[in-house]
C-alpha cells in the first residue's frame, strides 16, 4: 500500500490569486477505505479553499471522533487542526473562534459524532450562531465500528447484513433550520459540482453554516436496500437549485431568467446567485424552507442544495459584543487590564 | 467521443512513450525493471531480441526514446535509458547460451547481404536461425559497417563491437570481407533467393566549389573517410590546428578524434546557430569538455592556401532569421569576414547514398534523387528479389533505425521466400496482465522517486586525450544504475479501466497526483472534451482515454500525458474498476512467423 503520494503534480496545474496550486491545500494520503465518500468531501474542501484563495494558515480544522473526524488529516495540510473528543468539536471550535475571530473554522463531524454523542453540542452551537462551517459527513452508519445503524439511518433502511433499521432518523438539516441555523445546505459527496459552491458560500457566510453531506460508506452501507448508498442517493436526489458563487468584484458572466433567480448578498460584498429549480421555495424564508424539506421527505426525495439562508442574524461575536481584534493582537494591557478593572467588574456584580 | 479501444495494441503501446519512439520498439520499462532487480542477463536479452546490439547502442545510440520519456514532461530530465542499457550489457552473465544455437537445419534458401553494417547483421540474426544460408559481403576487414569505421573507439571500444557482431556471425553466416561488390547484376545472376542491400550512406559530402579546395587538398579531408582511416590505422596524426566543418555527430567525432591525434587547437565551425546543430546535446557537451571551441553562424567562404600550404579558412558571419513557418534563413550580419588558422580541415557536413555498383537496367527503379524506390513497410525495391534497409534505404539515419529496418526486411524476405504476400505483416506480440498482488500491492515498484537524473562518470581528460582507444564514459556503477533505473515510471504498467465496475465515487480523480482523471459529460468533439478536463489536455500528441458511458451518463476521461503510473487510482478504487495491468509489446520477428 502506498502511504506517500508522489510529489510530482501536473506541470500546468492552475494557480489561484495567491500563486498557490491545489497542492498547497492537500493533506496526507487518506487511510480511509478506498472509495469512501469522505475522501470526496475532503477533495471538495481543498478545491473550495483553493478557489477562494484562502491562506492555508488562516484556517483551523476541528473534528471529533469517527471516520469523518479523521479527514482533517487528509485536507489542508498547511492549516491548523484539532482532533478533539467525541462529539465535542463545537466546544473546541467555540473556544478557538472566541480567541481569534479572523480565521476560517471548519468543523468536521459525522452522523455519530453529531446526531448521537454530540447532539447537545450541535444544538447549542447552532443557537449561538458561531461563525464556522459545520460539515457532517453523513453515511448513516458507524463505519469505524463495523457499520451499526446510526441515528441518521432511515427507518426501513437495510444494513449490509440485511438488518432493517426500526427507528426514525434524525433529520439534521430540518433540525438545524428549526434551531435557527442561519445557513443550511444538504448535498452529496458524489456531486462536486454542487458541493464546491456550497462550501465556498458556507465559508463566506458569517455565522454557522451547516452542510449535511450524504457520504456513502463503501464498506458497510453501499448495499441494495440502504438509503445512503451511491445508487440510492443518486436516484433520489432532488436539487433545490444551482448555486453560482460570485466572489466580490468579479463580473457575473451568466444570464439568469427572471423569476427563478435570487441574488443573496453576503456580509463581505460577495453575491450568491441561486438558480431555483423548485419554484415555490424561497431560501430566505424559513417556513418555505421547512415546507420544501417536509414535502421532499414525504416523496422519499433527498433535497439537496442550499435550503435556507439568513444573512441578517449576527454571529456569536456580534451577539456578545466582543472586542474587534483577535486575542493574539490585543497586547498584554488589553488582555490583562489589572486590579482596578477587576474591582470595577466585581463591584458591578454585587 | 467514442469509447477508446484499449484492446487495440497500438493504444497502450503509445502510452509507453520510450518504446513507441524507439524505431525497434524495445520494451524499455521491462528491461529497466530487470536492471533494478539485478537481472542484467535478462535485461540484456530483452534488448538483444529487439535491438540486436545492446552494448553498442548502450554507448552510441541516438536515443530517440529519451526526448519522448514521460519523466521529461513531469520534471527536468528523462531517464538515462541509453546508459541503463549499457549497465545491462556491462554486467550480464553468459548470454551466448540463451541465443539461438546452431547448427540450424537448412531450409534450402540462400540470401545475399551486401554490406556488413547493423541493417545487414539484423537481417542475418533474424534469418539464420530459420535455416537460411546467408552470404554477407563487405569491403572492410571485419563486420560492423559504420559502427566500425565511423564511431571512434573512445566512444565504442572494439571489444564491445567485436563481441556483438560476433554473436551474429557465429550463427553460421558465410562472410566475405574485403570484398567490394561491384555489380548487383552479378549477384542476381547467382542463385540467391533474395538480396538485401545494407550499404549505408558511404559518401561524405564535400565542398568542391569552395576556392582553395583543390590547392589545399593534401590537408583537407572528408570526415567519415578520415574517421575510417583512423579506425583502420592508416592515419595516426593530425596537425596542431584543426578546423572541423559541420555540426552533426560526425563533426563531434572528428573534432574529438583530432584532439587525440595531436590536434591542440581544434575548432568546430558550423553555419547554423548552436542550438540548431544536428549533433546530440551530450555529444556537444563532451566535445566542449575536451577544450574544443564551437563557432556557430559562420559560413565557409574559402580555403586559404599560401605557397601550396593550407593556412586556414575564411568565413562569413551570418545570423539565423526564422519566418512564420519556422523556416530558417541565414543572412549576413555585415561584420567583417573571419579568418581562422588551420593546418588541416575535416569536412563533416553530411553524407549521401551512392549506388554506382547497381546497374540501372535491372528493373530496380531509382527516383529523381538517385535513390532506389523502396517500400516503407516491406523494404522491397521494385525488383522483387532485392530488399533495402538502413541508411541505404531512405538516406542517413542511425543504428537503431537500421536495426528496425533489418527486422522488417527479414520478415519480408522470409515471407517472400515462402511465396507468401509480403504486404500481410504479422501482428505485434502483446501481453496484458494484472500486476495485482494483494489489496493494495502491485508486482512492480509503484512509488515514484524524485531523484534527478544521474550523471554518467567519465574518465579524466588527461588520460583519455592521450589514447584514442581509451573509453571516455565509464558507465554507471551498480548502485547508481539501480537509482537511475528507479526513476523509470513504468509506463508499460497500464491504468486499465472497466466502466461497468465503476460506482463513480470520484476516489481516483481525488487521489490522482497529476490530475489526469476527470468524470464529465461527453462531447462529440475531441478538442471540446480535452478542454473540459481538470487540467485541459492541450498536448495532442498524447491520447486521452475515454470510457464507456457510466451510470450517471457521464464518462471517465483520462489524459495520458503526465500519468505517473503510480497505481494510486487503482489503490483507491473500491471496485477494481481500475487495475494496473502490465503491457508487453514486441515487434514480431521473422523467426516468430
Amino acid at each position: 500500500m502506498t502511504y506517500l503520494k508522489p510529489l510530482f503534480r501536473h506541470p500546468k496545474l492552475p494557480k489561484n490569486k495567491l500563486g498557490y496550486t491545489l497542492k498547497e491545500y492537500e493533506g496526507t494520503i487518506s487511510t480511509l477505505c478506498a472509495g469512501c465518500g469522505h475522501d470526496s468531501i475532503s477533495a471538495t474542501i481543498v478545491q473550495a479553499c483553493f478557489e477562494l484563495s484562502i491562506e492555508p494558515h488562516l484556517v483551523a480544522k476541528i473534528s471529533g471522533i469517527g471516520c469523518s473526524s479523521k479527514t482533517p488529516a487528509y485536507f489542508l495540510g498547511n492549516s491548523h487542526g484539532f482532533n478533539s473528543v467525541h462529539g465535542r468539536m463545537p466546544s473546541v471550535a467555540t473556544g478557538a473562534n472566541l480567541a481569534n475571530k479572523n480565521m476560517v473554522y471548519f468543523g468536521v463531524s459525522g452522523d455519530g459524532d453529531t446526531a448521537s454523542i454530540g447532539m447537545g453540542q450541535f444544538v447549542h452551537v447552532i443557537r449561538r450562531n458561531l461563525n464556522m462551517v459545520y460539515v457532517v459527513m453523513n453515511n448513516g452508519c458507524y463505519g469505524l465500528t463495523k457499520g451499526q445503524d446510526s441515528a441518521t439511518a432511515d427507518v426501513g433502511s437495510a444494513s449490509k447484513s440485511g438488518h432493517i433499521n426500526p427507528f426514525q432518523p434524525v433529520d439534521l438539516a430540518s433540525l438545524a433550520v428549526e434551531l435557527g441555523a442561519t445557513f443550511v445546505a444538504q448535498s452529496f459527496s458524489g456531486d462536486k459540482q454542487q458541493l464546491v459552491p456550497l462550501i465556498k458560500a458556507a465559508i463566506q457566510h458569517k455565522g454557522l453554516a451547516f452542510i449535511n453531506v450524504m457520504s456513502p460508506c463503501v464498506t458497510f452501507n453501499n448495499n441494495p436496500g440502504s438509503t445512503k448508498s451511491y445508487d440510492y442517493v443518486r436516484e433520489h436526489m432532488q436539487a433545490t437549485g444551482t448555486l453560482d458563487f460570485v466572489p466580490e468584484r468579479e463580473a457575473i458572466k451568466a444570464e439568469y431568467a427572471a423569476g427563478t433567480d435570487t441574488a443573496v448578498s453576503l456580509h463581505d460584498g460577495t453575491v450568491m446567485r441561486l438558480h431555483k429549480l423548485a419554484p415555490e421555495w424561497n431560501p430566505e424564508d424559513r417556513l418555505s424552507a421547512v415546507n420544501a424539506m417536509q414535502q421532499a421527505r414525504a416523496k422519499n426525495e433527498i433535497l439537496t442544495g442550499l435550503l435556507y439562508i439568513n444573512t441578517e442574524f449576527g454571529d456569536l461575536h456580534d451577539i456578545l459584543n466582543t472586542s474587534d481584534g483577535a486575542f493574539n493582537t490585543l497586547g498584554e494591557k488589553a488582555l490583562c487590564p489589572g486590579e482596578e478593572q477587576l474591582q470595577v467588574i466585581n463591584a458591578g456584580l454585587r | 467521443m467514442k469509447p477508446t479501444d484499449t484492446r487495440n495494441p497500438e493504444y497502450y503501446h503509445k502510452v509507453v512513450d520510450c518504446q513507441y519512439a524507439c524505431p525497434a520498439h524495445t520494451p524499455v520499462p521491462e528491461y529497466i525493471r530487470k536492471i533494478a532487480a539485478e537481472k542484467y542477463t535478462e535485461a540484456y536479452m530483452i534488448n538483444w531480441e529487439s535491438n540486436v546490439f545492446p552494448g553498442i547502442l548502450g554507448r552510441t545510440c541516438d536515443r530517440p526514446c529519451e526526448p519522448a520519456c514521460r519523466r521529461g514532461r513531469v520534471e527536468e530530465e528523462p531517464v538515462a535509458i541509453c546508459r541503463l542499457k549499457r549497465v545491462a550489457a556491462d554486467n550480464k552473465g553468459d548470454v551466448q547460451s540463451l541465443m539461438p544455437q546452431g547448427p540450424f537445419t537448412p531450409n534450402g534458401k540462400k540470401i545475399a547481404l551486401i554490406g556488413g553494417g547493423p541493417a545487414s547483421l539484423s537481417v542475418a540474426r533474424d534469418l539464420a536461425p530459420l535455416g537460411y544460408e546467408i552470404h554477407l559481403f563487405d569491403e572492410q576487414i571485419a563486420g560492423g559497417g559504420m559502427m566500425r569505421s565511423q564511431i571512434p573507439a573512445f566512444r565504442l571500444p572494439e571489444e564491445v563491437l567485436n563481441e556483438e557482431v560476433g554473436y551474429i556471425l557465429n550463427l553460421g553466416i558465410h562472410t566475405q570481407f574485403m570484398t567490394y561488390v561491384e555489380s548487383l547484376k552479378e549477384v542476381l545472376e547467382k542463385d540467391y533467393d533474395a538480396v538485401f542491400v545494407g550499404t549505408g550512406a558511404p559518401r561524405g559530402r564535400d565542398l568542391p566549389k569552395l576556392p582553395g579546395r583543390k590547392e589545399g587538398d593534401a590537408h583537407i579531408h572528408i570526415g567519415i573517410e578520415w574517421l575510417a582511416g583512423v579506425a583502420f590505422e592508416h592515419i595516426d596524426k593530425i596537425g596542431k590546428k584543426v578546423i572541423v566543418l559541420g555540426g552533426g555527430n560526425t563533426a563531434m567525432d572528428c573534432c574529438r578524434t583530432s584532439r587525440r591525434l595531436g590536434g591542440e587547437s581544434v575548432k568546430v565551425v558550423v553555419r547554423s546557430p548552436f542550438k540548431d546543430m544536428k549533433a546530440s546535446p551530450w555529444e556537444k557537451e563532451d566535445a566542449m569538455h575536451e577544450d574544443i571551441e564551437i563557432f556557430d553562424n559562420h559560413v565557409p567562404l574559402s580555403f586559404e592556401v599560401e605557397n601550396g600550404k593550407l593556412t586556414g579558412m575564411k568565413f562569413q558571419r551570418v545570423k539565423a532569421i526564422y519566418d512564420d513557418a519556422g523556416k530558417r534563413k541565414l543572412l549576413p550580419t555585415g561584420e567583417p569576414d573571419v579568418f581562422i588558422e588551420a593546418d588541416e580541415v575535416l569536412i563533416a557536413i553530411g553524407q549521401e547514398n551512392s549506388f554506382p555498383w547497381i546497374e540501372r537496367d535491372l528493373g530496380l527503379k531509382f527516383d529523381e534523387w538517385n535513390m532506389p524506390e523502396v517500400d516503407k513497410v516491406t523494404f522491397q525495391s521494385t525488383h522483387p528479389k532485392v530488399f533495402f534497409g538502413g541508411d541505404a534505404a531512405f538516406g542517413p539515419e542511425n543504428v537503431i533505425t537500421a536495426v528496425a529496418h533489418g527486422h522488417q526486411a527479414a520478415v519480408s524476405i522470409h515471407l517472400y521466400c515462402q511465396g507468401k504476400d509480403i504486404t500481410q505483416r504479422p501482428a505485434p506480440y502483446t501481453k496484458l496482465f494484472s500486476t495485482k498482488m494483494g489489496i493494495h500491492e502491485w508486482s512492480y515498484d509503484s512509488p515514484v522517486t524524485i531523484d534527478q537524473r544521474y550523471l554518467v562518470p567519465q574518465a579524466e581528460k588527461s588520460v583519455t586525450l592521450l589514447d584514442r582507444r581509451k573509453e571516455v564514459e565509464l558507465g554507471f556503477d551498480l548502485p547508481t544504475g539501480y537509482k537511475e533505473a528507479q526513476r523509470c515510471l513504468n509506463c508499460d504498467v497500464q491504468t486499465d479501466f472497466t466502466a461497468d465496475r465503476c460506482i463513480e465515487c470520484d476516489a481516483c480523480m481525488d487521489i490522482c497526483p497529476t490530475s489526469c482523471i476527470t468524470f464529465t459529460t461527453n462531447e462529440e468533439d475531441e478538442d471540446q472534451l480535452r478542454q473540459k478536463l481538470l487540467v485541459p489536455a492541450t498536448d495532442k500528441t498524447q491520447d486521452i482515454l475515454v470510457s464507456e458511458n457510466l451510470k450517471t451518463g457521464r464518462v471517465m476521461v483520462k489524459d495520458e500525458d503526465v500519468c505517473l503510473h503510480c497505481g494510486l487510482c487503482a489503490e483507491r478504487c473500491p471496485t477494481s474498476a481500475w487495475d494496473m495491468q502490465q503491457f508487453f509489446y514486441s515487434v514480431t520477428k521473422a523467426e516468430n512467423i
